[in-house]
């Protein structure tokens, strides 16, 4: 199991994630430093994200785009607040229109991500996901819903291909 | 495993339940409602009996119309049904509109479970030499 801990708040409405790999603590960062990696994993099955602007300085914006089933477009962007390679990186995730800027509407999540490699190999990823309302919540209904039916698929997917 | 008790102490038990889809609206209501301290407490006490808005409105050091308006917010969300009863106006909670918030916290984790069981496939595929 990857996933090593999952401590929903509803208190505070934050998810905090624990996962462990059995992988280099700069193969994981690369998941989210290489844009090509991160749209592999980003969007859920059925709704491929591509990953446009992508520049993780503090201050800078990533913008990306998941394609539906229907051709539908889900414009997202990331504000970096904070990033300590190949450590962590902190961002906010909002809701954006096709050109990339973020909808006046949608409040934003945000979301922290710490990484440790393991003294004997392997590398410990901690995300915190805090809520703020809409976004998330629209993310939520959106894609959490086909994410939990089609999670399983995507692990056979990665079996075939191993 | 976790359960609403831990949020509001209630002795509540949840079985697997139909999985529904989840309006937007609705969410968003319940998440501000329940984005405040004294609605969750209101919440709690109404799960634990069926107080009227006065006795409610005791209980906080704030008038009777700003209880009420709390109440209302709960309503509006769908967490709390007003019953009248003779000249009292009863507060109880709505335990599905609870198990509906719960219910959309838990799709983001399998959102997240989801992402990191591709993130680990990629990195045990070699997807990232």
């Amino acid at each position: 199991m990857t996933v090593t801990s999952v401590d929903t708040d509803y208190h505070s409405l934050t998810v905090t994630l624990i996962a462990d790999f059995d992988a280099s603590i700069d193969q994981v960062w690369e998941l989210w430093s290489d844009p090509r990696k991160l749209e592999r994993w980003w969007g859920p099955p059925g709704y491929p994200a591509t990953f446009e602007k992508h520049d993780l300085s503090p201050g800078g914006e990533v913008t990306y785009r998941m394609t539906g089933p229907e051709g539908d477009k889900h414009h997202g962007v990331w504000r970096v607040t904070a990033i300590d390679p190949p450590a962590s990186l902190e961002f906010t995730d909002a809701f954006a229109d096709s050109g990339g800027a973020p909808l006046e509407d949608s409040p934003v999540s945000v979301i922290s991500v710490r990484l440790l490699e393991h003294e004997g190999g392997g590398t410990r990823m901690e995300i915190r996901m805090t809520f703020e309302t809409r976004a998330d919540m629209e993310r939520i209904v959106e894609t959490g819903t086909v994410e939990g039916l089609k999670q399983a698929v995507s692990q056979m997917d990665g079996l075939v291909a191993a | 495993m976790r359960t609403w008790v831990s949020f509001l102490d209630l002795p509540v038990t949840y079985n697997n339940m139909v999985v529904d889809e989840v309006p937007t609206e609705v969410v968003d209501e319940v998440f501000r409602a329940l984005a405040d301290s004294t609605r969750r407490d209101i919440l709690r006490r109404c799960a634990a009996d069926e107080p009227s808005v006065s006795r409610l409105a005791q209980a906080y050091p704030m008038s009777f119309a700003a209880v009420q308006k709390h109440v209302a917010v709960l309503e509006r969300a769908g967490l709390v049904v007003k019953v009248r009863r003779g000249r009292e106006q009863l507060v109880h909670t709505d335990a599905a509109a609870v198990e509906r918030a719960r219910q959309a916290l838990d799709e983001l984790e399998a959102t997240w479970r989801g992402r990191v069981d591709r993130m680990s496939n990629l990195l045990a595929t070699g997807g990232t030499k």
